[in-house]
């Protein structure tokens, strides 16, 4: 009746993951029982949970990413400060199965349920306004894609409390990730939330290709899109590409795992090194989803807070768009050890420096932008400043590593953590919070505190290097990675140093969450009336802060890049009370979260190989796209006569 | 100029605007349908290619079973192949007839179409549960997990567009030929004839050269 679930699924013997998941639960509760009290959840529903509108969406996925990552932060301290007490005779206080799970857990968490929903929450919010459109293609498929990205999340914590999480890394080679070596459900929480998740991601990569390929303000050629969107339309070209390669690799170890098939066994002919090159042909050009629109980001903030255009708009629109092919030709790279000999090897390690070549570009673009501007140091120049040096630090240690010779002796190595550490903290945190609080006061109509957010910026960069400079010294003094006890107690010293460098990190996060309650108080002193706070160029900033749910009354005619900088130039504003004409926009839809709703339902019975349930879950989702398949009547009109109204209001 | 407001008509954008370098301004609907549904479609061949490329890497592993030329009955796999060949066809008069606003035609291409897809997945169905009556199931050998995997992932393709053939033609009846019910008639034809390719690569590559060892 209940498969493979019992009370023994509950890890009465394990206090620690047990007393952090009942502290989670009771948050959620005291959070949900707070909302209803408060009456709040009929506004909830109606405003937020069926939105269809892309602004909301992003907010709710940029929530989730900020969430997320105090979880996955969580992780990461338990394993820095295990480290740095587990030397020498003591055991520290992580048994290694818990410590597996937690690194295991921690990687997935900050790939996909961190960088991801903070990436495509931003993508949601600023690229139909960028654009000057309404909104993206495919809104209610875009709710459906959020709230699949939230029962991943969802399934991923339910394993804290119910069951396990899976011990074999956040990528799950096989033959460990197998049925033979992980007989308990770890894994499989590991497979179906991000095989579901990964849906809810495709998706959106469907989605924001069309809307930038195909819906764009009268006159915005390609040549005239803020970078951005370029970066935008590269990484959704690479979610479309690459995604279907992860969930066609699931699909294969999964049935590995549920029907005894032998694609990574090691018996009847299974092949383990399928596994590496199918999962990095998805994994490698997912590092690219991620930083590419954080370069996006980067470059609307240069020319803003520069005063000038961004230099080379051009060269910044081609070396993305070499990136985003050069991301298909280099996966080996992540198994140089593996054996496939020195040509593959070499060509991989080629192909891997080549890239360094069109993110050089990008790096002097950026520099000479800010070159003889006038430059104005705005929380998110603060980050673009602190970026272009960490990352570029990170960078050269990556081309470092794309040596096959180099790469053997440093694989698996601490050194290689700090790499990638370097490059995504450096590169898509810092973009993502760039991101934040520049677009932040676009989103809720007034701007966030500057002191709070440099002193957080300050110590996430103290914190970030103190962090991590170890830990490459640690590697090339030969400490291996995912390490439960230290062997050799010289390496402690330097273990203590980023446990310190972990916590200034803390309080970074701390300070991003008090900047976010000191702005909420003093709001009405921060409030931004005319919607363009930081003297912007594009065309965001040409309506409204908050933006109105159909963004522009009227929609703008782009004739340059840059096209708000333009009209501002040339006085060719849009005049104060047009010609207004009704506007269609999408009606709210519940598709979305009933469709997330029983995909968890589904999710947890596969999991636990409640067959019945799994089958009324998988029925039950596709009951509701048939329904929502079915309406015609999508679209409510806004007359013109309203319209008129609340542009006077607002 | 004042910013100008600029109607839903394509032709209503200055032509200096619309010079084939995309800046004519949002797409018609069913374009972006369309378009969207195609992006939609080519992620899907991207996931066939990994089930292809690991059929590749694990077509000779049989572990001491039975081999494809083994098990293969080509003539069966030819009316199979003919089958979904010719419902295409049947799917493409179908779709001629919704353009012209012909329901009644409309209909019977379905009808064709569907009694064409479900012979094709009876001779699938009767050929797997064969081989695995033979011992020839999934879990034999590396070869075979990775030839019911590719051919049943098709054939699921195949099933899904079967039902929802049958959604779409009752909203023809219910609905009928509206502008809406004729953008997903088109998205399902991509999708239809999608898989007709997807299974040229199969039977070319499973079955054709399938005695390669």
């Amino acid at each position: 009746m209940l498969g493979k679930l019992s009370l023994a699924a509950i890890p009465l013997d394990e206090p620690l993951p047990l007393i952090s998941g009942a502290v989670v639960v009771l948050i959620i509760l005291a959070v949900l029982a707070f909302i209803t009290i408060k009456g709040w959840v009929p506004y909830l529903w109606r405003e937020w949970l069926t939105s269809v509108d892309h602004k909301r969406i992003g907010v709710m996925y940029l929530t989730l990413g900020l969430i997320m990552l105090l979880r996955g932060y969580a992780d990461a301290i338990m394993m820095r400060t295990q480290q740095a007490i587990a030397v020498g005779g003591s055991q520290g206080y992580l048994p290694p199965q818990h410590f597996d799970q937690i690194f295991s857990a921690h990687g997935t968490i900050m790939i996909f349920f961190v960088a991801m929903p903070l990436v495509i929450g931003l993508m949601n919010f600023v690229v139909p306004l960028q654009l000057g459109v309404r909104d993206v293609a495919f809104p209610v498929l875009n709710s459906v894609s959020f709230w699949l990205t939230a029962s991943g999340a969802l399934l991923i914590n339910v394993s804290l409390v119910v069951g396990v999480f899976s011990r074999a890394t956040w990528w799950g080679y096989p033959p460990l990730s197998g049925l033979a070596f992980s007989p308990d459900v770890g894994v499989d929480y590991y497979l179906w939330s991000l095989q579901i998740s990964g849906v809810g991601t495709l998706l959106t990569g469907v989605n924001f290709v069309t809307t930038i390929l195909k819906l764009r303000a009268p006159g915005m050629t390609y040549f005239r899109m803020p970078v951005f969107c370029w970066t935008a339309l590269a990484a959704n070209l690479l979610i479309v590409a690459a995604f279907p390669v992860l969930t066609a690799t699931f699909i294969m170890l999964l049935l590995d795992r549920y029907l005894g098939m032998h694609f990574f066994t090691n018996d009847f002919g299974g092949n383990q090194m399928m596994y590496p090159n199918l999962f990095w042909a998805w994994g490698h050009p997912e590092v690219y989803i991620l930083v590419l629109p954080a370069f996006g980001i980067f470059s609307e903030i240069a020319a803003t807070f520069s005063g000038k255009g961004l230099f080379s708009y051009r060269s910044m629109v081609w070396a993305t768009l070499g990136i985003c092919i050069l991301s298909f030709m280099v996966w080996l790279h992540h198994f140089f050890t593996m054996g496939a000999g020195a040509d593959v090897n070499a060509f991989f390690g080629i192909m891997s420096s080549i890239i360094a070549v069109p993110t050089g570009v990008k790096i002097f673009n950026w520099l000479f932008t800010m070159f003889r501007g006038k430059v104005e140091f705005k929380t998110p120049m603060v980050w673009l400043v602190a970026f272009m040096i960490t990352f570029v630090l990170g960078g050269m240690t990556g081309v470092l590593l794309a040596v096959p010779p180099v790469d053997f002796v440093l694989h698996n190595s601490a050194f290689l953590v700090a790499h990638f550490h370097n490059v995504i903290i450096g590169g898509v945190v810092f973009g993502a919070f760039a991101g934040y609080a520049y677009w932040f006061p676009k989103a809720f109509g007034f701007t966030l505190d500057e002191r709070w957010g440099k002193a957080s910026i300050w110590f996430w960069v103290i914190g970030f290097y103190l962090a991590f400079v170890p830990l490459y010294m640690l590697g090339l003094m030969g400490m291996t990675r995912r390490l439960q006890h230290i062997p050799d107690p010289s390496w402690q010293p330097l273990l203590l140093v980023a446990e310190v460098g972990a916590i200034l990190v803390f309080c970074g996060i701390l300070c991003q969450i008090i900047q976010l309650y000191v702005s909420i108080r003093t709001r009405e002193q921060r409030r931004d009336l005319t919607g363009d706070p930081w003297n912007g160029r594009t065309l965001e900033w040409s309506t409204t802060s908050p933006p109105p749910a159909y963004n522009f009354a009227v929609l703008p005619t782009v004739e340059t890049i840059d096209a708000f900088w333009h009209m501002k130039r040339t006085g060719r504003r849009p005049p104060v009370e047009p010609a207004y004409e009704a506007i269609e926009v999408p009606r709210n839809s519940p598709a979305g979260f009933i469709t997330a709703f029983f995909a968890v339902i589904m999710g947890f019975s596969l999991i636990w190989q409640i067959w019945w349930l799994a089958i009324l879950g998988f029925v039950a989702v596709a009951v509701v796209i048939l329904i929502a398949g079915w309406s015609t009547d999508r679209e409510h009109e806004i007359s013109a006569a309203e319209i008129a109204q609340m542009e006077r209001a607002g | 100029m004042a910013i100008a407001t600029i109607d839903r008509t394509p032709t209503a954008v200055p032509t200096e605007l619309a010079r084939g370098r995309g800046g004519g301004g949002p797409a018609t609907k069913r374009t972006v349908v369309a378009y969207g549904f195609w992006i939609f479609i080519l992620s899907d061949m991207v996931m066939f290619s990994a089930l292809f490329a690991a059929f590749a890497v694990l077509r000779g592993n049989t572990a001491g079973g039975p081999t494809g030329e083994e098990l293969f009955n080509l003539r069966n796999v030819f009316i199979e192949t003919m089958c979904l060949l010719f419902s295409s066809y049947t799917a493409g008069l179908g779709a001629l007839s919704a353009e012209r606003r012909e329901p009644a035609r409309f209909l019977i291409f379905a009808a064709l179409t569907f009694v064409l897809g479900a012979a094709f997945l009876f001779i699938e169905v009767t050929e797997f549960a064969g081989m695995v009556a033979k011992g020839a199931g999934p879990s034999r050998s590396a070869f075979l997990s990775a030839f019911f995997t590719l051919v049943g992932t098709h054939g699921v393709h195949v099933a899904s567009g079967m039902i929802a053939l049958i959604y779409l033609a009752a909203q023809v009846i219910v609905k009928g030929l509206n502008a809406a019910v004729l953008r997903r008639l088109l998205c399902w034809s991509l999708f239809w004839h999608a898989l007709d390719i997807v299974w040229v690569g199969v039977f070319t590559l499973v079955y054709l050269m399938g005695d390669w060892h």
